[in-house]
């Protein structure tokens, strides 16, 4: 991958859920709301002619409401949902041309995604969830296990490797499927909600090490969130998403100060401006709720 | 929280919503038809009228002078095809019929030996540990008492053909049942020819398989095993597919994001997730194959069957009660047996 170019590089990203998704494209309909389409057509519109760039060693940022098409953007990214419409490029490639084999291999050696349902395989101890990825790849055993259980370490679950997912709590789960992700030591994270049920403490831990991975590594990072402060510590970019589309996009600071419309205003009502935010850390704030 | 799968549901709804009011008297126009066919039969063939089911008439002479009217009906004619081309199976595929009934008979008795080698007294023992280790006391007692019931009616030879002809017939119902069970999750066209062929199988009264089995194999235990399998191979096959299906489709989307081939989805994820379900068509599978290898006794199957068939025959109840107790409790062994070792395999991991 050269240097001069984006990591992920998505070009006017199309989702749209429904039994014939092109009729969305009519140009009688392509104006259309999203309420509007789904009442006429029975289509929902997923992700809106989304594009965003990432570069190489960047934490980019997504939010936006519940439905806003944040998972939806998440699992295109991985092509767990196929695309109606646009371009996903890694280090140039398309991966909308790759075939499956060259998706598998794609999935294997570049990309980790976190869950925000988890998606742990119930029938496996912790150790084996969290070192499946290395496990499909064909990695010895020795290896694997050495890989998972610093991951494990790492999400601060030394000692659980034994036990059965639903031996553990939700925010433990959770933890797991981080550790997962870890274990395969990719170049791209995606991350869907990973701290939302986090207590306080853990989460600043957490949100930390992911900062530390970021610096140290120069892991690229797609991080889904919908937390404000949380997003301004670690986002570099931060986009905003409503009703699939990108409503604005830029550095934190472009988005605490300038925001583009009422609906991110809202999003950043609570945080007065940059400098507050950056002086008084958000500890403060976590602690306190 | 969605998954990708629940794609397509909503526009379906709709459709059926606006329900002209027409509708409601679609049946007018068939009732007159119908009223209409009555009458018209009734004054051209007058009632009682029967089916005409003759297809050819031919007069044929007899020595004496006369002679006599030769009919073919249709139903004789469908049955003779259908002889016919049993027969043209049975002289064609011959030699496979053969080497099945070869291999099948050669297993039955080496299982059979094995089993009439080891000493009774051991042979209760060891089932008692088993259910000890499985099931506790209630279970042990259980098998211990009746198993030495079985004995001392002078049934255990007979007990082990039957347990030998249920083992054959399961372990060719799983290779046959498991596969195909994968298929039916993973294909919906293999599913879609499935289900109607299997609902068929279950309703078909079970001893109408021993006659393929007779005509294959001949009398004896491969035809019994053959009806066995076919009678006892549905649910393994339905609880297969079923299982399979109902694994999270979040499991299964994190498996895929890894980079999981689509055989280790299946062999890392969903069958292992379908575990209990699959446990419980294999349970029911081999119940199954235990009710049916007893009535396979009618073509010289042997086993406990037996004793109930001589029974019938000679009106005597006594010994008929006997046999049937024998029976019912070897089911009642085997299903807490499996059941058992499928419960405990699952007991800390959950279906999720
Ligand atoms: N498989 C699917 N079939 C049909 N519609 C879907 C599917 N997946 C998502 N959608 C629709 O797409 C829209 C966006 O969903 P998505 O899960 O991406 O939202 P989100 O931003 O992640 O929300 P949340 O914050 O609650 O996780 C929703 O309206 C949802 O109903
Ligand atoms: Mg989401």
């Amino acid at each position: 991958m050269s240097p001069d170019r984006p990591q992920i590089e998505v070009q006017g990203l199309w989702k749209v859920f429904g039994d014939d998704p092109q009729r969305v494209f009519a140009p009688e309909h392509i104006d259309k709301s999203r309420a509007e389409l789904q009442d006429q057509l029975g289509a929902v519109v997923g992700l809106r002619d989304v594009s965003l760039e990432v570069e190489p060693g960047q934490i980019y940022v997504v939010m936006g409401l519940s439905g806003s098409g944040k998972s939806t953007l998440a699992r295109c990214l991985i092509r767990l949902v196929e695309p109606t419409r646009g371009a996903i490029r890694f280090g140039g490639e398309d991966i909308l041309d790759y075939t499956s084999k060259e998706l598998t291999e794609f999935r294997r050696s570049q990309i980790a995604m976190v869950f925000q349902h988890y998606g742990l395989l119930p029938h496996r101890r912790v150790i084996d969830n969290v070192a499946y990825g290395l496990e499909i790849q064909g990695v010895d055993e020795d290896t694997r296990y050495r890989a998972a259980h610093e991951a494990i370490e790492t999400v601060g679950l030394g000692g659980w490797e034994d036990y059965y997912p639903r031996e553990m709590s939700g925010g433990m789960q959770q933890r797991v499927g981080i550790a997962r992700a870890l274990a395969v030591d990719p170049e791209v994270l995606i991350m869907d909600e990973p701290f939302s049920g986090l207590d306080p403490l853990i989460r600043r831990r957490m949100q930390d090490e992911l900062a530390a991975l970021e610096s140290q590594l120069h892991k690229t990072i797609v991080f889904i969130t919908h937390d404000l402060n949380e997003a301004i510590k670690l986002g570099d970019r931060i986009a905003i998403m409503r009703d699939g589309a990108i409503v604005q996009e830029g550095t934190p600071e472009d988005i605490v100060n300038r925001p583009a419309d009422d609906y991110v205003a809202d999003f950043v009502q609570d945080v007065a401006s940059m400098a507050e935010l950056r002086g008084a850390p958000t500890a403060e704030a976590e602690a306190a709720r | 929280m969605t998954a990708p799968g629940d794609v397509e549901r909503a526009p379906d709804e709709r459709d059926t919503a606006p329900s002209a009011p027409w509708r409601r008297y679609a049946w007018l126009p068939g009732a007159a038809a119908v009223l209409i066919i009555l009458g018209v039969s009734l004054a051209v063939w007058g009632p009682g009228m029967d089916f005409p089911t003759t297809i050819s008439e031919s007069r044929a002479s007899t020595q004496g002078g006369g002679s006599v009217v030769l009919t073919e009906t249709v139903r004789e004619r469908t049955g003779e095809t259908i002889d016919g081309a049993v027969d043209w199976l049975t002289e064609e595929g011959d030699w496979l019929f053969d080497g099945i009934s070869d291999a099948v008979g050669r297993t039955l008795v080496s299982i059979e030996d094995v089993l009439k080698w080891v000493p009774w007294p051991a042979a209760i023992a060891a089932l008692a540990l088993l259910s000890f280790v499985v099931g506790r006391w209630r279970l042990t007692a259980f098998t211990t008492l009746t198993l030495l019931y079985i004995g001392f009616m002078g049934l255990w030879e007979n007990a082990i053909d039957t347990i030998a002809l249920m083992v054959v017939a399961v372990a060719i119902a799983l290779a046959l049942g498991l596969p195909l069970g994968v298929l039916g999750a993973r294909s919906r066209i293999a599913d879609g020819v499935m289900r109607p062929i299997l609902d068929a199988m279950q309703t078909m009264p079970s001893f109408v398989y021993l006659l393929p089995g007779i005509l294959f194999f001949g009398l004896g235990k491969p035809a019994g095993i053959f009806a066995t399998v076919i009678y006892a191979v549905p649910p393994v096959i339905r609880l297969t597919n079923l299982g399979i299906r109902q694994v999270s489709p979040q499991a299964v989307e994190a498996a895929l994001a890894f980079g999981s081939s689509p055989w280790q989805v299946l062999t890392k994820v969903q069958i292992p997730m379908a575990m209990p379900t699959i446990m419980a068509g294999i349970n029911q599978t081999t119940l199954m194959a235990l009710a049916m290898v007893t009535i396979a006794s009618m073509v010289a199957a042997g086993g406990l069957g037996d004793d109930v068939l001589r029974a019938l025959q000679k009106n005597q109840p006594g010994n008929g009660l006997i046999a049937g107790l024998a029976i019912v409790f070897l089911a009642i062994i085997i299903d807490r047996l499996t059941q058992s070792i499928a419960s405990e395999q699952s007991d800390r991991r959950s279906a999720g």
